[in-house]
Formats: structure tokens, sequence, C-alpha cells
């Protein structure tokens, strides 16, 4: 085997993350030999987290493989970039936070260094093996993490739960990806395909099992209808960054893999499978956003429309093709920064009140008409509403699926996100129509002050640059698209 | 219009988009800066609207005049060369609207400055709708033209239920709901043309020249239709209409009774007729049948009412009524009723929500059997409101008469039944108009109402600017004929004479 590639440069930004997690974890152990505030820790992280973004845009146009288990091209960079500047903002944007509602700071940070090294490594592997490694990786730093907070009892039940049915997930996976190993011979993506388009006797009905399974286990991971049952739980007892990272990163790790298998290695087999995901999209796109409505919290309501959100995304999975993955890696990109907009805000407000309800929020366009600007326009391009970078991203993603030819699939999906804005709008008519006392405004009368409140130097960072970025995208989504575009044509060639 | 007009085309949406960006970064103190900046901007996008209807030359054979084209988005998935364009450019129809969005917009904006709590939020979000409003009128790129009207939509759930009166949260939230389930067609429907033309581009005069098959234009053109018809008030799809205009302030009532309802009509010709002529023509008697039946039932029901706001907002889907019947008769003089229809009816329904919000504000009630004797009390209150009624009931000399005119003359041509039914409505609407003005105008005074005022000074300017628009179209509709007839008779296949 000496023809393999051991090109460990190839590596540098997982290498980076990684080596800042031990940074981390060290100097919260020696703070005291170190002289170090805690308040360093985040700041560490975020310099791992900008760094190995550089890294990864430092390989943009390399398409080379390391020792045949991850390749990196514009795919990988496109997920890496994301992973990095999500690990960012969600540190900036929550160390007050974490600081307070934490235990153990420099665990957490370094679970969630952990957790990009491992959605990284779902995004550039092409081997079955390490594509199951990068998962596990992902999966127990967020099982940790999701369990760290200080004095919330529902952050430990959370954790339970999520390890409980996590772990039973990933056995159902590895069972799964035996099978197909069994079927097509190999664990190796290429081979994979090249076995399966040849076609074996006998071998169909293992395959469909094992492909079956995999779409189950993969279903958790990305929190699709029904394998949902643990999101509104985790997401409801985490911490809320670490909600956050659940459904921005994991999310979006999932699906980088569901992309490089359904789109790669089981290419071949569509008949087998593309049924069965078209139906599970509408299923999680109808049941995500249909629950979503009875929500008090807005953890949970974020929970529900993040499923929502997954059931149009798994559309581009049924209608595979490099137009679809183009399409639903850009609609990726901008859900990100949406999400993480309004996760910034509720951060913020918690921060500042300490609930998470949405029936609090009541007056805050007058007692903070930013912060209120921000979590409306983040709940807004949820929606898909224009000007944002929802509207742009959807349009496009729905567009995508109508053009290979599921226009009635896209019918459902206008049919959910219409019925997403309902719910979304519940939360903006407490921040916007609801006055600080509960009553309605009555336009005649004059103005009465308010008192305001302010964020932090770091909140209106965080918010403001994802607020900008929301329009950007919105109003300019081309260099998104591009790099979206190119690393889709780096899948399909 | 030359390409330098293009540019001012742009300046219609992007102007009050940015007015809008910077009044949030106005100080919410700054009472007087806030007037000087929306009372410049509406003069100068009244003034630019005017500019760009007397610009656009209609002895021309260009169907798109103005226009001006920057590649937004190519070569990426299923997009072609062109892809998605920012592109700008005006027909006579959209020239008439682009008019229309002026003026009351003018009376809008003068109107507003009574509002006292939160109002430069108010601006924001109106500033955000009347450049939705524009973009619609004059964006050529299928995306971009629905990123507009779903701007439009996307201020007024907060509009209606912040500043609003009388049921306001249920009146936005079912505004709101069922415009929004009306675009999950248009949504559609705007997918099927795409991937049915197989160009990849949204590039309309592409699109308008792409061959689409006669099943799929006839599964299609009522997706569309319904889907801006719904916005458009369209009969059974209406009851968002009165409930949300009763809800809504006065300049939310007037910019959506007047031009956001001409939007959802606007948008039926654009992408229903224009895209798929063939199920327009299958459909047209479909259309008719639905406007008719509107027509009669929003003036039957205006009947009924005693809240002036909600006579206004059935009035709105009676007269609404006429405009689909102008569209389904598919000649050139039915159709150019319509979009006349359009216009006079925006005139003179902003007017009239101007006048009600005018009492309203005052009185807090404006139940018809409330007043008495008020032409003694607000004498130029009482003329605004006649002059309004008359010219909605079709008054010759007034905007409503050319309108109805032509669509009667329209629907005789091809359906004669219904022209008579239309007649009828006519008669219905004269009944309801007069036993209001019989009741509130005349007769004895009531004591209750004795400290009422006269209009205020903006208010009688942004009347006297409608009122004046209501004579213009009146006395002199040749400029308004000119530029829809040539376009109507030039672009739409299938349109006979």
């Amino acid at each position: 085997m000496s023809d393999l590639n051991f090109n460990y440069a190839l590596l540098l930004p997982e290498i980076i993350l990684a080596a800042t997690g031990g940074i981390v974890l060290l100097s919260d152990a020696f703070r005291r030999e170190l002289k170090l505030g805690r308040n360093m820790l985040p700041w560490i992280t975020v310099a791992g987290a900008v760094l190995a973004t550089l890294a990864s845009v430092a390989q943009a146009g390399i398409v080379e493989d390391f020792a045949g288990i991850v390749l990196v091209d514009a795919f990988t960079t496109f997920f890496r970039v994301l992973f990095g500047l999500t690990l960012a903002v969600v540190v900036i944007g929550s160390h007050e936070y974490v600081a307070k509602q934490i235990r153990g700071q420099g665990e957490f940070y370094t679970m969630l260094l952990f957790a990009t090294v491992g959605a990284s490594f779902m995004a550039m592997s092409t081997e079955l093996i390490t594509a199951y490694v990068g998962i596990e990786l992902l999966s127990f730093s967020l099982y940790v993490a999701v369990s760290l907070a200080k004095s919330d009892p529902r952050s430990g039940e959370a954790g339970l739960k999520y390890v409980l049915l996590g772990g039973l997930a990933s056995a159902i996976l590895l069972y799964g990806l035996s099978l197909v190993y069994g079927a097509a011979g190999s664990t190796d993506y290429a081979t994979i395909a090249k076995n399966l388009s040849e076609g074996r006797d006998g071998m169909h009905a293992p395959l469909l099992m094992g492909l079956t399974m995999v779409i189950a286990g993969l279903g958790f991971k990305a929190s699709a209808v029904p394998f949902h049952m643990w999101t509104p739980d985790a997401y409801e007892g985490a911490p809320l960054p670490v909600t956050a990272v659940l459904s921005a990163t994991s999310k979006a790790a999932a699906f980088a893999v569901l992309l490089r298998l359904f789109g790669g290695p089981f290419l071949p087999a569509i008949a087998d499978w593309q049924g069965t995901i078209a139906f599970l999209a509408v299923l999680t796109m109808v049941v995500g956003n249909l629950i979503a409505i009875q929500q008090h919290n807005i953890k949970r309501l974020l929970a529900y429309s993040s499923i929502g959100q997954v059931g149009f995304m798994l559309m581009a999975i049924v209608t595979i093709s490099d137009a679809s993955t183009s399409a639903v890696l850009m609609h990726l990109g901008g859900y990100l920064i949406t999400n993480l907009a309004v996760f910034m805000g509720v951060i913020a407000f918690y921060n500042q009140t300490g609930s998470e309800e949405i029936a609090d929020m009541k007056g805050l366009a007058e007692t903070n008409p930013f912060l209120a600007l921000v979590i409306a326009a983040g709940l807004f391009s949820l929606a898909g509403m224009p000007l944002l970078a929802g509207f742009t991203t959807k349009f496009i993603l729905f567009q995508a699926a109508a053009y290979g030819g599921y226009l009635w699939l896209v019918g459902v999906a206008v049919v959910a996100s219409t019925v997403s804005l309902y719910y979304y709008l519940m939360v903006i008519k407490q921040i916007y129509v609801i006055q600080t006392d509960g009553s309605l405004l009555d336009p005649q009368a004059h103005d009465v002050v308010v008192p305001r409140w302010r964020l932090t130097w770091t909140g209106y960072l965080t918010t403001a640059t994802l607020l900008v970025a929301m329009v950007v995208v919105g109003l300019w989504v081309a260099p998104l698209a591009h790099a979206a575009d190119s690393a889709a044509k780096a899948l399909f060639g | 219009m030359t390409e330098t007009d293009g540019y001012i085309l742009i300046a219609l949406f992007a102007l009050p988009l940015g007015v809008a960006l910077l009044l949030m970064l106005l100080p919410s103190r700054e009472r007087s800066a806030l007037m000087a900046i929306t009372g410049l901007s509406s003069l100068v996008l009244f003034g630019l609207s005017v500019y760009i209807f007397a610009r656009y030359d209609y002895t021309s054979t260009e169907q798109f005049q103005g226009v001006v084209a920057w590649t937004w988005l190519e070569n990426v998935g299923f997009l072609g060369e062109r892809g998605i364009q920012f592109k700008v450019g005006l027909d006579g129809i959209g020239s008439a609207m682009v008019l229309l969005t002026g003026i009351v917009i003018l009376a809008g904006t003068w109107v507003s400055w009574k509002i006292q709590r939160r109002t430069k939020d108010f601006f924001i979000l109106l500033y955000v709708l009347v450049g939705g409003v524009y973009g619609t009128f004059v964006m050529l790129d299928m995306f971009f033209f629905f990123l507009m009207y779903e701007t439009s939509l996307l201020p007024m759930y907060l509009l209606i239920a912040v500043w609003g009166s009388t049921r306001k949260q249920y009146g936005a939230m079912k505004l709101m709901m069922m415009l929004l389930a009306a675009s999950i067609l248009i949504f559609t429907g705007i997918f099927a043309i795409f991937t049915e033309a197989g160009v990849g581009t949204f590039d309309m005069e592409v699109l308008y020249a792409a061959e689409y098959s006669t099943t799929m234009q006839k599964i299609f053109f009522p997706m569309i239709a319904l889907g801006c018809g719904t916005l458009g008030g369209m009969f059974p799809f209406h009851s968002w209409s009165p409930d949300g205009h009763a809800a809504a302030p006065t300049a939310v009532s007037m910019l959506h009774a007047g031009v956001l309802m001409k939007v959802g009509a606007f948008g039926i010709i654009r992408l229903g007729i224009q895209v798929l002529p063939e199920g327009a023509v299958y459909w047209g008697p479909a259309l008719i049948t639905v406007g008719i039946v509107a027509a009669l039932y929003g003036a039957i029901s205006a009947l009924q009412q005693t809240d002036m706001k909600l006579m206004s907002g059935f009035s709105s889907v009676s007269h609404m009524g006429y405009v689909f019947v102008g569209l389904g008769t598919m000649n050139v003089i039915g159709m150019t009723g319509a979009v006349l229809q359009m216009f006079a009816h925006g005139i003179m329904t902003a007017l009239f929500f101007l006048l009600i919000g005018g009492i309203y504000d005052q009185a807090h009630n404006r139940d018809i059997t409330n007043f008495s004797g008020m032409a003694k009390q607000m004498p130029l209150w009482a003329i605004f409101f006649i002059i309004g009624s008359l010219a909605s009931l079709g008054l010759p000399g007034l905007s409503g008469f050319i309108a109805e005119l032509h669509i009667f003359v329209g629907a005789f041509r091809s359906y004669p039944v219904v022209g008579g039914l239309a007649i009828l409505t006519a008669a219905i609407t004269t009944t309801y108009l007069i036993r209001m003005g019989a009741q509130v105008f005349f007769g004895e005074l009531s004591p209750r109402w004795t400290g009422l005022k006269e209009l205020t000074w903006m208010e009688r300017a942004g009347a006297t600017v409608l009122v004046l628009s209501i004579l213009a179209l009146g006395l002199w509709p040749a400029p308004w004929i000119d530029r829809i007839a040539t376009t109507l008779a030039q672009t739409i296949p299938g349109v006979s004479l």
C-alpha cells in the first residue's frame, strides 16, 4: 500500500481545531499556574476556528485525497469554511452566556472544537468507516455539550435522551453500513459506485435493507421525521449555544454525508431509495411545521422549525443532481446564517431576561428595537420572505426540485413553508404588536418612554454581522451561489 | 423612453427602500426630520411617476421601454447563460400603474403624519411596501418580480396589527395568511413555467417568447390567476379584503386597496395572460363568471354594511370584479377597461379610505347609522365624499365612467348577458352610495357630532390630489387609453380587437 498519499498538510484545518481543543483543555486545567483569566478560553477557541477557516480557504482549488479515506475538494472546503465560521460566530456571540450558565468552560469549548472536527471529517470522507467515525466524533462531543448546563435539570435529561437515542441510531446506521458493504463489496465510495452500477446477483435484498437502515440512521442525525423525536427535547434542554450548533453544524454535516453518499456511491441504486426519501421529505416538512405551531418555548419552536427545514433540504436528495446539490448547498449557507442570527438574538435576549418563553418577548420592539429587528428579520428569513437570505435560497432550492421533475413535492413544500410563516408571525406578534404591559398599541395616543437596554459589544457584533449577511445573501447571492456550485461540481465532476 | 429612463425606473423602488433604510438609522425622537424626509421623498416619487408616465412612448413598437439589465446569477446549477437578471423595463400597463402608485403614496404619506405612536417604524414599513409595489410594476425578471411582489406583502401584517383598529389582530393575520397561501399557487406556477420553458432563465421577455404546451397552459393559468387574483380580491377568496381593510390604518387601507390589489390584477396579466395566452383564452369565461359574481356579490354585501370601511371594502371587491370581467373578455376594449378600472378604482378607493380615516380619527365611530347632517359640520369632507361616490357609480366626466364603459362594451361583445349583469351591478352601486350619502350628509345634525372638525390641511391636500386625478382621467382619458390599448394589442397573443 505504498501508493497511498499521506500528505498531512491536507488535514491542517482539522489539526488546528483538534490542537486548539487540547490547548483549551490544558489552559483551563492549568489556569492558576498560567495566570490566565477564564475569559481567555473563548478567544483561544475563536482564534483556532478562524485559523482553521483560513487554512481551509488556503486549500481551495486543491483536489487531493488523503490515504484514500478523505478527499479535499471544493465540496470539503465549502463545508469546512461553513463549520469554521459557525463555530467562531457561536463562540463570540455566546461567551457571556457560557461564563454564566455552563459547568466546565474548558470542556465546553473543547467539545465544540471536537464536534467541528467530526463534522469536517463527515464532509470530507470518501469511505464508509471514516464517515462513521466522523459522525460518532460529532455526536459524542455534542452528547457531552448538551448536558453541561449548570442549573437546568432539563439539560441532564436532554443529554441522556440524546445519548440513548443517538446510540440506537448509530447502531442502526452501522448495521446498515455493514449490509451495504456486504452488498457492494467495499467501503470505498468509488468502488461501491462501480460495483452497484454493475449489479451483483442476489445482493438486492441486503442492499435495500442496508440503504433503508442508512437512511434511518442519517435521518436521525439530520432529525428527519419519524426519527426526530429527540430533537425538541435535546434542543430545549441543551444550553443555547449548543442548540445553535445542533441546528447548524450538526445538521449541515449530516447533509454533507447524505450528499456524498447519495450523490456518489448510492447513485446507481437511485430507484431503491428515491421514493423513501421523497416520503421522508413530505413527512418531515409537514410534521415539523405543523407541530411548531403549538410551541411556547422559543427553543422548541426553533427545533420544529429546523425539522421543517430539513424536509425542504431532503427534496434536493430526492432529485439529486449537480443542480439540486448546488441549490441545497446554497440554501444550507443561507439557512446557517439565518438560524445563527436568530439564535444569537435569543442568546442576547436570554442574557438580559433569563427567559426562553415566546410570551416574554412582548414589547421587545420598544425595549430593544435592534434585537427585535434581528430576531424578526431572522424569522422572516426562515419563513422565506424577500430581501432576506431565506427567500432567495429557498426559491432556488424549490426551483431545483421542480426542475428535477418533482413539482408535486415542491407544491407540498410551498404549503408547508406558508404554514411556517404562521408560527413565526406569532413570535413577531409578541415582539412588535404586544406592548410590554400586554396591551395593544393605540395609534392616536402619544409615545410613552419605555426604558431600553443594550446588548454587549460582542452581542452587537455577531447579530449585526449576521443581519447584514442575511440581507447580502438575499440581494446578492452570486458569491455564495458560485461557491456552492463549484462544491456541487466537485461532487459530480 | 431611453435607457436613462431605465435608471429612473430603478430609482422608483430603490428610493423608497433607501428611505426605509435611512429612517431605521434616524433617532425616533426626530419627528420633524421624519416628516421632512418622507414628505420630500413622496413628492419626488410622485414627480418621477408622472415623468415616467409622460415619457412612455406609445407610438413605439417596442414592448418594453427603458430596459436596463444586469446579470445577477448565471451558469449556476439549472440556470443558464442569462439566468436571473436584475432587469427593469416598462410597458403601457406598467406606466399607468406607476402613476397610480405615485398619486396614492403622495396622499398616503401626508395623512400618515397624524400617527403619533412609533411613527418612524410605521413609515419604514410603509416605504418597504411602496418599494415592493413599484418594483413589481417595473421588474422584467420573474425571480425579481416575485421578490418584489412578496416584499410588498411582507410589512402588511405589522402595519395592520400594530397601527390598525377594530379587530386588528384578526384582520391582519387573516389578510397575511390568505395572501401568502395564495402565493403558494404563484410560486408553483412560476416553477412550472420555468421548467416547461426549459431555457434556463427567468427573463420575462424570453419566457414570453418560449413555447408552452396547451395542456400545461390550461393547468397552470388558473393557478396563477387564483394566486394573483386573491390579492386582487377575486371572489370567493376576497374575504381577507373587508376585514383587512377595516382593521388597517388609513394610509395602509389606501395603499392596499388602492395599489396592492392592483398588483394582483397586474400579476394576472404579467404572469398569466402574457405568458400563458392559450390558458387565458381557455379560462377567460371562468374569469368573467368569477368577476361578475364578485361584482354583484360585493355590491349586494356593501348594501348591507353600516360600517363605512366595510362598505368600502366590499365596494372594492365589487369594483375589482369588473377588472376580472374585463380581463376575461380577451378583447382589447374589455382589457383596456380592466386596466383603466384598476387605475380609476385605485384612486377613488384611496379617496374613500382617506375620508373615512379623517372622520374615524376624531369620532372613533364610522357607523353610517350614527351620522346625519354631516354636510353642515364638515362641508369639505362631504363634497370630497360625494365626488368619490359619483366616480364610483360611474358618472360621466369622472374616472369610473371611462373604465366601466370600456368593460361594458367589451363584455357585450363577448357575452351580452354579462354586460347586462354588469349594468345591474352599477345600479346597486348607485343605491348603496346614494343611501349612505342621504343618511350621512343630510338631515338633522346630531348634537353628538358638533365637536367634529373639518379635515386637516394634510387630508385636504391629499383628497385634492386624488380628486384632481379622478377628474383628469374622466375628462381626458386619451393618455391612459393610448398607452394601455397599444400595449395590449401589441403584446398579448390571441387577443382580438
